[in-house]
């Protein structure tokens, strides 16, 4: 019995003095390595913010670990404060902003188009006006070859085929700039599914996150979803050129979705851009925001911590930054919006000092 | 002090830590779930809706749980005739035999498979043929769902069962035989009411697997908030809504996703007792 006990002893003692060195180890290491910043959200921004922050880190050597985890999780992020700032495609109302710990501010960082996806054989391109698309997302136009989609494509030769809608099954911005625009555009959407992040959806089925959209539209023939421009783009998937408030059929380039962010924009940068009434503009766009705390000082941040935050919300603005934006099929942030963004960053504090100059 | 009372008190300590953990999980599945029943009551069972838009909340968990059960049930109907027929081959006409222990090995080896790697053979394998077989037209459903979970239980139908049906005496098998009866007389009037509780058993233990398997099946489901019409319908079972939505879920609709939760484990609770039930009745 004695040996076993001496055992026993011998193991906790040896236990112990391993954690222990392994506990200095740690210490020593992250006193050396650089400050790593960590956020979380949206998957609509996720390529542009994934190739920024590597650029980003690239220059100076901050590593910024971004998780696509939908705008809904994201928030949620902030709120339970375990990263230092989250991407999202639909903004605070007043009333979320409420329910967050602390006040929080909003940065636009770049505007993307929600395009209309779908994977019929054969066809490269589809026209949809307001009505085709409200009726297909409410489930009452439920084959490619109905008659109101060939009426505004005629030509086009449609399969008899089944269409089947995907949509997310998670918390998601991207579904906020859709529904959004489809609450616009139809009484019937606005009054029975309305706008949020996530819905009560009439029909189709879902999937998570961008690139599970993006997966299950170019994997199903006949099917129809909305995913963010790049991940059409680089997936090679086909989408509809849709018919704008000045009545022009526009696809969502680059071009377009600057021509809808050109409006008027408030203070706190929180607007959205849907059904934009200038001629060229591609309806469902939509600004992307870096939302974080207006007071950095929280849970034991660092100054250093915080100062690397705002740094890196400040670069993402430059004209270096947005060209990265602009090759992934974003939309660069105009010079009035970019202007608003700085001063809405120099309003960010750390124990109610400004953190940048 | 002796050994044995260290021991004793180690043991001791040991389950009870299990038991605590136990007690903490439904302690606080049920200070979760509260909210969601003080507002919904009753509704929040049978209401089919799901509702998460911004002041039309309105949460009801009928959908997930029709879809949880029918799921399973399916994959139980599918397994069950594979399950038995891979036991008989397995413990009896191919009993001892090389064959007999490939085959069973190949079975158990399916049971190490990582969830994840059936859903993306379903995603990209099963779900194309479903759609070739003009069953339904985007392939996801309660039916292609169905299958894969049937294929994920069958390990844990069989290796119990294997293990019961080599246990009947060989001597009643014998009597049987030296009576002039049929090996099918053998395996129905002499085996199959031997080994009934245990294959029960396992089927039980297998339907339960089913109900709470998540990512196979949210990956094949559809993940469609409502009461499947077809079996080739879409649909969403509790585990999987959980799956999808808990990431950006508070207050009432965190609620309601932690009292799914806790109905899932009702219902499994409930399987599991019933299982208990039918084998003692059975043996």
């Amino acid at each position: 019995m004695k040996k076993i006990i001496i055992l026993l002893a011998v193991v906790t003692a040896f236990t112990a003095c391993k954690s222990g060195s392994k506990k200095k180890g740690a210490a020593e290491k992250s006193a050396k390595s650089e400050i790593s910043l960590s956020a979380a959200g949206s998957t609509f921004a996720g390529p542009f913010y994934k190739t920024a922050f590597k650029k980003y880190f690239d220059q100076t050597g901050v590593q910024t670990s971004y998780g696509l985890t939908g705008s809904g999780a994201g928030i949620r992020s902030l709120k339970d404060r375990v990263v230092d700032f989250c991407g999202s495609d639909a903004f605070l109302s007043d009333a979320e902003a409420a329910k967050m710990p602390a006040p929080v501010v909003h940065v636009a960082t770049c505007s993307g188009a929600v395009d209309i996806a779908f994977n019929v054989p054969g066809i490269e391109s589809v026209k949809l006006d307001p009505e085709v698309l409200a009726d297909i997302f409410l489930g009452k136009i439920t084959k490619w070859n109905d008659a109101k989609l060939k009426a505004i494509n005629p030509g086009v030769k449609f399969p008899d085929m089944a269409i089947s809608v995907v949509h997310r099954s998670d918390g998601s911005g991207t579904t906020f700039i859709f529904s959004d625009y489809m609450s616009k555009i139809s009484k019937e959407w606005k009054d029975n599914v309305g706008v949020g992040k996530s819905l009560n959806w009439p029909t189709g089925m879902g999937a998570k996150g961008n690139p599970g959209v993006a997966g299950t539209i170019s994997s199903t023939v006949g099917a129809i979803g909305y995913i963010g421009s790049d991940y059409a783009f680089a997936q090679k998937i086909s989408f509809a050129l849709l018919k704008n408030a000045a009545g022009n059929y526009v696809a969502p380039t680059i071009a377009a979705v600057s021509a809808a962010g050109n409006g008027d924009m408030p203070a706190d940068t929180r607007i959205m851009e849907t059904n934009s009434t200038a001629p060229d503009a591609y309806p469902i766009s939509g600004f992307t925001w870096i939302i974080l705390y207006k007071e950095q000082a929280y849970n034991g941040r660092s100054l250093a911590q915080a100062e690397a935050t705002l740094k890196l919300i400040d670069w993402m603005l430059d004209p270096a930054a947005q060209a990265i934006g602009k090759e992934l099929k974003y939309a660069p942030l105009p010079e009035k919006v970019v202007q608003i963004d700085k001063a809405i960053l120099r309003t960010v504090t750390y124990n109610g000092k400004p953190i940048l100059k | 002090m002796n050994s044995d009372k260290i021991t004793k008190y180690f043991l001791f300590a040991g389950s009870l830590l299990i038991l605590v953990v136990a007690g903490g999980m439904v302690f606080s599945l049920v200070g979760g779930a509260i909210p969601a029943f003080h507002k919904f009551g009753w509704h929040f069972i049978v209401s089919s809706d799901w509702n998460p838009t911004e002041g039309r909340e309105n949460y009801g968990a009928l959908p997930f749980i029709a879809g949880t059960l029918i799921t399973s049930v399916l994959a139980l109907l599918i397994s069950i005739p594979m399950a038995f027929s891979t036991s008989l081959f397995v413990a009896e006409y191919f009993r001892k035999t090389p064959v007999a222990s490939v085959l069973s090995s190949l079975v158990d080896l399916l049971a190490g498979i990582p969830s994840i790697v059936y859903g993306l053979w379903g995603f990209y394998t099963l779900r194309p043929f479903i759609m070739h077989l003009g069953l339904s037209p985007q392939g996801f459903g309660v039916f292609t769902s169905g299958i894969i979970l049937a294929i994920m239980i069958i390990p844990y139908a069989t290796s119990l069962s294997n293990e019961i049906i080599t246990m009947v005496p060989n001597e009643l098998k014998e009597a049987a035989y030296s009576l002039g009866a049929t090996r099918l007389e053998v395996i129905f009037n002499v085996i199959v009411p031997n080994a009934r509780s245990g294959i029960v058993a396992s089927y039980i233990l297998a339907f339960g697997r089913a109900l709470g398997e998540t990512m196979a099946v949210t990956m094949l489901i559809g993940n469609d908030n409502k009461i499947p019409h077809s079996l080739f319908d879409t649909g969403n079972t509790m585990a999987s809504v959980i799956a999808n939505q808990f990431g950006e879920a508070d207050g009432l609709k965190l609620s309601s996703l932690i009292a799914i939760g806790l109905l899932l484990f009702i219902i499994t609770a409930l399987v599991n007792t019933a299982g208990k039930f039918i084998i003692k009745r059975l043996s």
